[in-house]
């Protein structure tokens, strides 16, 4: 008979992005996001990523929830949000090598085989890049299997059932541990953490390491630019003016 | 060998491998994993893998990578699908990876948006090979014509996740990335049956699909798939209608490459007049009925 082991271990990378909400440009000479005055938050999917690791643990306490973020020391706070929301601990991989998806996969791999988690939960993407693609080298990197899109996560006798969003609906894997699942908006709604709740959380433990493995980006930003502005068109007076407008055009 | 392998997980995935082969000089095989071969675009072979049911992504990703060794590029039409199962085949290969391509200045720079839509990047490729999935509105239609080989392959994609079921909506109207007319709808329809007959029955009568906003899918008055922006659909039809929509960020960056956008909302201060293409200030359920009673159905 096999044991069970008594704690399930949950890591969750977490994102520092620039403000989600904010209207950004690209600097004028194309180099990179002009961040000027700007926010920096916890990606939103790794947010929905610790509320769902944190609504896990509160069925089951014995849970352990490791944060993790790869980055400069700026990452911390991001960091300590994710603590405050219910976090047990926290590891920062400090660097300031320029990161693509293939070297954050490789990182992670390598700290998630040390750690060795039950399950990685993770956002889908990061609203500053938009890849969509760590989550899915990670797991492969890894051999796991994995669910993305997560609309839905329940946990089982050594299993995960994830309802995950589909091009065409929904659909619902079951996935034995261990596992990784990338966050959709649907999963929850992250709790609101007050200031006083982030400083609370300052005497759990944020360890800080540098990187496990020498892997170089595959890809490279050239440049960033405004993309092309549609150019308004006209307002038509009336529903007739309208149809004949995309009659004329051909468009019906 | 610089050679194109595109992915495509049905036969209509298939046809925009052609535009993109051309912009960036490369000739192609097309790996087809369900449905009839798709002969008439190019290929320089077809594999034909013929599945019947599409398997979960680990065992489908462990089966493409093995596919695509000795290939430089492995393309698809961005999608959910193709973005769960491609970063993984990325991953397997030790590949770099370009996520919803807009356009190739050369087979190793691509042109992609980021944070929203509100940044075009130039990506550029420093090893290959490389795993792109494309948005197929940035690239010309390719011709028609020819017949290609036809291989049929057997692809072992023994998955260890296990779908325990799945639900696809949607009927008879055509799928949003494919469809050439769009009605989309937002939170100011009411409930999700006035938005089935007011945005549904216009979308039917111009034979189109019916698209709807973040918050209308928020507040539950439309399903999760319809929804159009930076974070559900990218579309690109030559016609679309926006009906209460007020043109976040967010969705106009989902719509941008339609061909011709109108807007119907009584706001006349809402920003989704700045983008389209004709405005009609007016209440929707005004403008909608007599719309449809012009276009006779």
């Amino acid at each position: 008979m096999r044991l069970r082991r008594a704690l399930m271990k949950i890591l969750v990378p977490i994102k520092r992005v620039v403000d989600p909400y904010a209207k950004v440009r690209s600097l004028p000479d194309g180099s990179g996001m002009d961040t000027t005055g700007l926010k920096f938050e916890i990606n939103p999917f790794d947010e929905i990523a610790v509320e769902e690791a944190v609504r896990l643990k509160e069925k089951d306490p014995s849970i352990e929830i490791v944060a993790v973020s790869i980055g400069g020391a700026e990452c911390e706070e991001q960091l300590r949000k994710g603590l405050a929301m219910g976090a047990d601990r926290a590891i920062l991989v400090e660097t300031n090598d320029p990161l693509d998806s293939t070297v954050v996969a490789a990182e992670l791999a390598a700290l998630a085989n040390e750690l060795k988690p039950d399950m990685i939960l993770m956002g889908k993407q990061a609203t500053d890049d938009d890849n969509n693609q760590a989550g899915q080298m990670l797991a492969a990197k890894l051999n796991w299997p994995q669910a993305t899109f997560a609309a839905k996560v329940e946990r089982g006798d050594g299993i995960v059932r994830v309802t995950r969003e589909t091009d065409t609906g929904d659909e619902t894997l079951e996935l034995p541990l261990p596992c990784l699942v990338t966050t959709d908006l649907r999963l929850n709604e992250p709790r609101y953490i007050a200031l006083p709740g982030i400083i609370k959380a300052r005497s759990k433990p944020l360890e800080k390491r540098p990187r496990m493995t020498s892997a170089a980006p595959k890809t490279r930003i050239v440049r960033m630019e405004a993309p092309a502005a549609r150019q308004a068109g006209r307002k038509v007076g009336s529903v007739d003016e309208l149809y004949v407008a995309l009659k004329d055009r051909g468009a019906l | 060998m610089s050679k194109l392998l595109w992915i495509a997980f049905e036969a209509s995935d298939a046809p925009a491998a052609a535009g993109f082969a051309q912009a960036v000089g490369l000739g192609f095989d097309l790996l087809q994993i369900s449905g009839q071969p798709v002969t008439d675009i190019g290929a320089d072979k077809v594999l034909s893998a013929n599945l019947s049911e599409m398997p979960t992504s680990d065992g489908l990703a462990k089966a493409i990578a093995g596919v695509a060794g000795g290939y430089s590029h492995v393309g698809a039409v961005s999608s959910m699908r193709s973005k769960d199962v491609l970063a993984r085949v990325a991953g397997l290969m030790d590949a770099a990876m370009v996520t919803d391509v807009v356009a190739a200045e050369s087979p190793t720079r691509f042109k992609r948006p980021m944070v929203a839509g509100s940044i075009l990047a130039t990506v550029e490729v420093l090893s290959m090979p490389a795993v792109l999935t494309v948005r197929p509105a940035g690239f010309a239609k390719g011709d028609r014509g020819g017949s290609s080989s036809v291989e049929s392959i057997s692809l072992d994609a023994t998955s260890v996740a296990k779908r325990l079921g799945a639900s696809a909506r949607g009927g008879a109207r055509p799928d949003l990335t494919q469809a050439r007319v769009i009605v989309s709808g937002g939170r100011p329809l009411k409930d999700a049956q006035t938005f089935e007959s007011v945005i549904g029955g216009l979308a039917d009568a111009l034979g189109g699909a019916v698209g709807a906003t973040r918050a209308a899918v928020d507040s539950g008055i439309a399903a999760n798939e319809l929804q159009v922006g930076q974070t559900g659909k990218i579309v690109a039809p030559d016609l679309y209608i926006a009906a209460g929509i007020s043109g976040s960020t967010q969705h106009m960056a989902g719509i941008k490459d339609s061909k011709i956008i109108v807007a119907i909302n009584k706001d006349p201060d809402a920003p989704i007049f700045e983008f389209a293409d004709y405005g009609l200030v007016a209440d929707l359920y005004q403008a909608i009925p007599e719309l449809r009673a012009k276009i006779g159905k």
